[in-house]
């Protein structure tokens, strides 16, 4: 009986028969299910050849149309209406006044608020609320920040179309991501370590203090710089918000005008002559670059983190 | 600043006032729960926000009139429909799904069931990779590379189309879909694969009638979130696709979907309380609403459809 039902299985995938009848008929075809298993495997293998031609495709595009205009003093002059004049000083220090108020804005909200969720929320309805809040912003699309920004930044809290306007919307853009990495990184840490710093008495925050957050934080420090890198590559919010995209002097404030790298590039690649959108490229060269170091940075952090685990 | 406590001039441990620590002990966790209702009252300002000004755009422009107007001339023309940027955006969600769906798929699959160690360690930092380039970078790669390379072949395609942002739109969210439907995948038991195994089937039998369908909610959940990232894109379809706004099913000319509209009109000079600015807020409610109503779905079906496996 069971050597029936297990024909009738086989039959059923491979020729389509069934029942005791088709015990006799049972045609395994091995080869052309074989064959077929093959083929499947080189489809999938394919797409994976896809996504990884994709990559280095774009990335020998960018690097053959810009390399060239990498030099000291593309990376120290203001944009120019030349492109052989034209270079990223602006941006690259909007950029980085960019960075730098993103981290000071986001790294305490962000890790308070994974704190928080981790140590101290009770479980009940708000809580859920709350995490589910954070798991639907993260999919909010990054242009309705823009608007946000627009919206409450620039002419609510009339702080115009600052570094500082843009760097609080970006701030709220990649929140959502930092506290879920943040969230990640507290609750791998063993419970144990918390038992033993109250059993010498110590309180709560004293606990979270000196003995949670030391162990946790490569592992924010990590995804912290992850999603910081996330927003030195967005463009839309910061268009919405109002970099200006022609600015041939240093910010010098937070509440200077400003343009960034993602927006000069936008504004370059617009143009319709050729020649700016080698210069475009020049600038996205930059930009990954910059990018690569913050991954690389992040990368190793994670590493040591396993090793030490 | 807060020491479990401070070493007195004799060595002595000196501890702090037990009501000192009691008081910042709530301190500290009412600073932190504020960190958490951040994140709250960022939904509450979206959502007042793009309703607040929307509200005054539609006493100016009825939303009948938006929902189901086909011209959307806003900055000239002062006729606000709002189809030709659904048809925009549905197009290059379509076709960017296209590109996106079964490319994923198939790299989950041959990365869960396929590859060995040294393939994945090479293959899962590229997809990573892809992920992180900005998208800035895809909007040119799709001006510079991929129009050109259209043209070529077919030389009827415009200079904008949105044949060319799909396509970067669709390599754009590939790494979503394969690591998302590859987490699902991997998290189908062994057991069940050694079953099917065992009862005579192909490996390309087990992952396909085995291991996709018992994942299948992880699955079309991440379909579905890649979706609507393919919905909010922005620069890169901007540059790619251009600003036509029209109904159409050419995808070889120019379009224009909500996402390009909001940035377009950012650029130009529609100064605060005109229906122009106004305009901006309508549709990116609309926006909001569309992700947020896909969003809720993927949630939905990675609940219901989820085959549970001690």
């Amino acid at each position: 009986m069971s050597s029936t039902a297990v024909a009738g299985e086989t039959g059923a995938m491979g020729s389509g028969g069934g029942g005791l009848e088709a015990q006799e008929d049972f045609e395994p075809r091995r080869e052309a299910r074989r064959r077929l298993g093959t083929a499947f495997k080189w489809l999938c293998f394919s797409a994976v050849v896809f996504g990884i031609v994709a990559l280095v495709v774009l990335l020998a595009d960018v690097f053959i149309d810009g390399y060239r205009w990498v030099d000291w003093s593309f990376l120290t002059s203001y944009p120019s209406r030349f492109p052989e004049q034209a270079g990223i000083r602006a941006a690259l220090l909007g950029t980085l006044w960019m960075m730098g108020l993103v981290a000071l804005i986001s790294f305490p909200l962000g890790v308070g608020a994974a704190i928080y969720l981790e140590e101290y929320a009770p479980s009940n309805w708000f809580t859920r609320t709350l995490q589910m809040n954070i798991s639907n912003l993260a999919a909010v699309p990054s242009v309705v920040y823009g608007i946000l920004g627009l919206a409450v930044f620039v002419r609510f809290m009339a702080l115009g179309q600052s570094v500082l306007a843009g760097a609080l919307t970006l701030s709220l853009l990649i929140l959502p991501v930092t506290i879920i990495a943040a969230q990640e990184a507290i609750r791998a840490v063993p419970g144990s370590l918390r038992q033993a710093s109250y059993g010498i008495g110590a309180t709560k925050w004293q606990t979270i203090r000196h003995q949670v957050l030391p162990v946790a934080l490569p592992g924010i420090l990590t995804g912290t710089i992850l999603s910081l890198s996330r927003a030195i590559g967005e463009t839309a919010p910061v268009l919405l918000v109002g970099a200006v995209t022609f600015i041939a002097f240093d910010p010098e404030g937070p509440l200077d005008q400003f343009t960034v790298l993602p927006i000069q590039i936008f504004n370059w690649a617009a143009r319709p002559e050729e020649q700016f959108h080698a210069v475009a490229a020049g600038a996205i060269l930059v930009l990954l670059v910059i990018l690569l170091a913050m991954n690389a940075t992040a990368i190793y952090l994670r590493n040591r983190y396993r090793q030490e685990l | 600043m807060s020491g479990p406590g401070r070493q007195g001039r004799e060595g002595v441990l000196q501890l702090d006032r037990p009501s000192t620590r009691v008081w910042r002990e709530r301190v500290v966790e009412g600073l932190l729960f504020l960190c958490g209702v951040i994140s709250i009252l960022t939904t509450v300002g979206i959502v007042v926000v793009l309703v607040g000004e929307s509200v005054a755009f539609f006493r100016e422009v009825p939303a009948l009139e938006f929902l189901t107007g086909t011209e959307w001339e806003p900055l000239i023309g002062n006729s606000y429909g709002v189809l030709p940027l659904v048809n925009g955006t549905m197009m290059i969600a379509v076709l960017s799904s296209v590109v996106a769906l079964p490319v994923g798929l198939a790299t989950a699959i041959y990365l869960s069931e396929y590859a060995s160690d040294r393939v994945r360690d090479v293959v899962k930092p590229a997809l990573e990779v892809l992920a992180g380039i900005p998208t800035v970078v895809y909007g040119y790669f799709a001006l510079t590379f991929i129009t050109p390379l259209l043209r070529d072949v077919f030389p009827g395609i415009g200079v904008f189309n949105a044949v060319s942002a799909s396509i970067v739109v669709g390599i754009m969210i590939v790494p979503m879909v394969s690591s998302l439907s590859e987490d699902a995948i991997s998290a189908v038991p062994r057991s069940l694969r050694q079953a099917a195994y065992g009862v005579g089937a192909t490996k390309f039998e087990v992952s396909t009638r085995v291991v996709v369908p018992a994942a299948f909610s992880g699955v079309v959940s991440s379909f579905i979130l890649a979706v609507s990232r393919a919905i909010g894109e922005t620069v890169a379809v901007y540059l790619a696709a251009g600003v036509t706004a029209r109904v159409t099913a050419d995808p070889t000319q120019s379009i224009q979907t909500i996402t390009s509209y909001i940035v377009q009109a950012s650029l130009g000079d529609a100064s605060h309380g005109t229906t122009a600015y106004q305009s901006i807020f309508a549709v990116g409610l609309l926006l909001f609403v569309i992700t947020l109503g896909i969003n809720l779905l993927s949630d939905v079906v990675r609940q219901r459809f989820r085959e549970v496996y001690e």
